[in-house]
């Protein structure tokens, strides 16, 4: 947010009001926002002390007053190799969501909204989101009940038609290809309804102009509806880039599970802290990692959220 | 002055369509087309699902996962339904902590997000930035689970509803942007008929608000359910596994099962089936609610999504 924002949402905070007075006015309000207060209070602001335990060498007897031992736990990380693996499989995993995930969404929103039958477009909407609602551990099963090596569904079709069964599962050149698929199944329907409500959004006359004029629904495409979609697609993708640096542990945790053929592409930052804190006991190198993922996401939030600000001030949502 | 008008016979309106060129309908055939395989693509699986929760295990070790089984068996679900089954008890436990905490969050959303775009609220910048930080930046992993911990939300049902990530102010800003979109008229005329805030807060603007919040309460109570990250970390205790915690920790729960089952089901225990049994009654009232929630979702979602 602009430097004005903030100096003055301090200045109007600080001066001229007694604050008791104001409160006390409007007891009601603050009463209606004191539980997020609170909320918020304990888990996301009591939690920053906690930071400390990234620079000491933490023991549960003697709490945050462990010694401290600077950047070493970073150290530590960033010598052993899987600083550079957990933090190029995050990214790369989401860009590729983001790229992949995003034209899908698109496209699929783009012919959506040139369907005119209204009941059978609410049938398939329907249809199409419902992966969304799913939980990863479900679909865990689903895939293993396809790509299972004795009694997956795909092999049971390759050994019909004599081929050999492949071990999915210990074979990791698969696993972005199934990622990929696994996200957009998922993430696909949900995306092209946010944008076919952009679209729908977008003026009728312009598309009957360019009916009559001759134009082909190909062209109609090409040169109104997704030059009028960049605001949308910018937006989304400006947020989704600031969260590049997290993983959705969910997926990751429940579809890849402690399998170690798998980890070494599949491994991301949130799951390797995960690991970290459970398998070792030793909270200082999880909470180094972590912090390292909270300040490089703060900084890729922070500036994303800066830019839709800047260029789509109707997008912003602070 | 009325002059005699002639009203024509009633005629046939004449089809002034503009007729398609076959480029066009070509076009709109592979758009069906590819829609409806996708469609397709989304609701395969599920289909599978069932059909294997159906299937004897003897048909699955011999034959794989098919659509057209060899052989078909309930004894899935009769295992489900074991005396010894923690199925039961993990659809209580989830079940409480989604209303619960449906309950909590919507409350609390509701309450922040009102505050915040109240006008009279002379410190709403501040406390929109205070929520604002939280949003870009968290501490992480670490802190979460020692806090939780610390406020007794460890091995229990709280464990479940209270450290949630669900919460999340995002929603609130749906939220204070909704209300901010409701004419100030109607709070200023609600005043001068003498409504105190209380009144004004929830006999009228809440109301106005239901849109917004039962997209927000669905989306809750989609997260609660779906929720195994809380009870991975933050449960020990079996008898508080969440659904999706014991469907992740099925294996488990097959072998504690399995000698019982095997004298029902004459030999070959559930155990693929099982796992699909257990996953269909897990997405059971997702399934069972899902058309008639949909268009909320899909409204909901549009409001958000455009809105914000």
């Amino acid at each position: 947010m602009s430097k004005k924002v903030f100096s003055d949402a301090v200045s109007k905070t600080a001066k001229g009001l007694n604050p008791f007075k104001e409160i006390w006015k409007n007891k009601f309000l603050y009463i209606l926002a004191l539980p997020a207060v609170v909320y918020v209070l304990i888990f996301s602001y009591l939690s920053l002390p906690y930071i400390a335990i990234a620079f000491e060498k933490f023991n549960y007897r003697t709490g945050i007053l462990s010694p401290f031992v600077g950047l070493d736990n970073f150290i530590y990380f960033f010598k052993s190799s899987w600083a550079w693996t957990v933090t190029r499989n995050t990214l790369v995993i989401n860009v590729l969501f983001l790229v992949i995930g995003t034209v899908c969404s698109v496209a699929l929103a783009i012919l959506l909204s040139e369907i005119k039958a209204k009941k059978f477009l609410k049938v398939t909407q329907s249809t199409m989101l419902f992966p969304y609602f799913i939980s990863w551990v479900i679909v865990s099963y689903m895939l293993q009940g396809l790509l299972s090596t004795d009694s997956g569904l795909l092999n049971n079709i390759i050994e019909a038609v004599n081929g050999e069964r492949i071990n999915y599962y210990s074979n990791p050149n698969y696993w972005y290809p199934i990622l990929l698929l696994l996200n957009i199944w998922k993430n696909t329907g949900y995306n092209a309804i946010i944008y076919l409500a952009a679209i729908t959004g977008m003026d009728e006359s312009i598309y009957e102009a360019a009916y009559i004029d001759g134009a082909s629904r190909f062209k109609r495409i090409l040169y109104i509806t997704l030059p009028l979609l960049i605001p949308t697609v910018s937006i989304l993708t400006l947020m989704a880039v600031g969260r590049i640096f997290y993983g959705d542990f969910g997926m990751f945790y429940a579809i890849i599970r402690d399998n170690s053929s798998l980890m070494p592409i599949a491994e991301v930052i949130d799951t390797y802290v995960y690991r970290t804190f459970k398998n070792t006991g030793n909270p200082s190198l999880s909470m180094a990692i972590g912090l390292y993922q909270s300040i490089v996401g703060f900084l890729l939030v922070f500036t994303s959220n800066w830019i839709v600000k800047r260029k789509f001030p109707e997008g912003a949502l602070f | 002055m009325a002059t005699a008008v002639s009203i024509p016979a009633k005629t046939k309106p004449v089809s002034n369509r503009i007729k398609k060129s076959t480029g066009e309908n070509i076009g709109l055939f592979f758009i069906y087309f590819i829609v409806i395989t996708f469609a397709l693509v989304c609701i395969v699986p599920f289909v599978l699902v069932i059909i294997v929760s159906f299937t004897s295990e003897r048909s699955i070790a011999v034959n794989g996962y098919s659509f057209f089984p060899a052989e078909w068996s309930i004894s899935a679900y009769r295992m489900l339904f074991l005396p010894s089954s923690s199925v039961p008890r993990a659809y209580l436990v989830t079940g409480i902590a989604t209303v619960a905490g449906t309950a909590i969050a919507s409350v609390i959303t509701f309450g922040a997000g009102y505050t915040l775009a109240s006008k009279q609220c002379k410190y709403r910048d501040g406390l929109s930035l205070y929520f604002y930080i939280t949003m870009v930046f968290s501490a992480g992993l670490v802190p979460w689970y020692m806090i939780s911990k610390a406020i007794n939300c460890y091995d229990n049902i709280w464990a479940l509803i209270v450290p949630s990530l669900m919460f999340s102010p995002f929603n609130m800003f749906l939220v204070r942007n909704f209300v901010k979109g409701i004419p100030v008229e109607i709070n200023e005329s609600a005043r001068i008929d003498g409504a105190g805030e209380i009144k004004i807060a929830f006999s009228i603007f809440l109301p106005l608000c239901l849109p917004v919040l039962a997209t927000i309460a669905l989306f809750y109570a989609i997260g609660y359910w779906n929720n195994y990250f809380n009870a991975v970390m933050l449960i020990n205790n079996e008898d508080y596994y969440s659904l999706q915690m014991l469907l992740f920790k099925i294996q488990s729960e097959i072998t504690a099962l399995q000698n019982i089952a095997a004298g029902a089901s004459h030999g070959t225990p559930p155990k693929e089936s099982f796992k699909m049994a257990t996953s269909i009654i897990t997405m059971g009232p997702i399934i069972l609610l899902y058309p008639f929630l949909q268009k909320y979702f899909v409204k909901g979602m549009v409001v958000g999504a455009v809105k914000g």
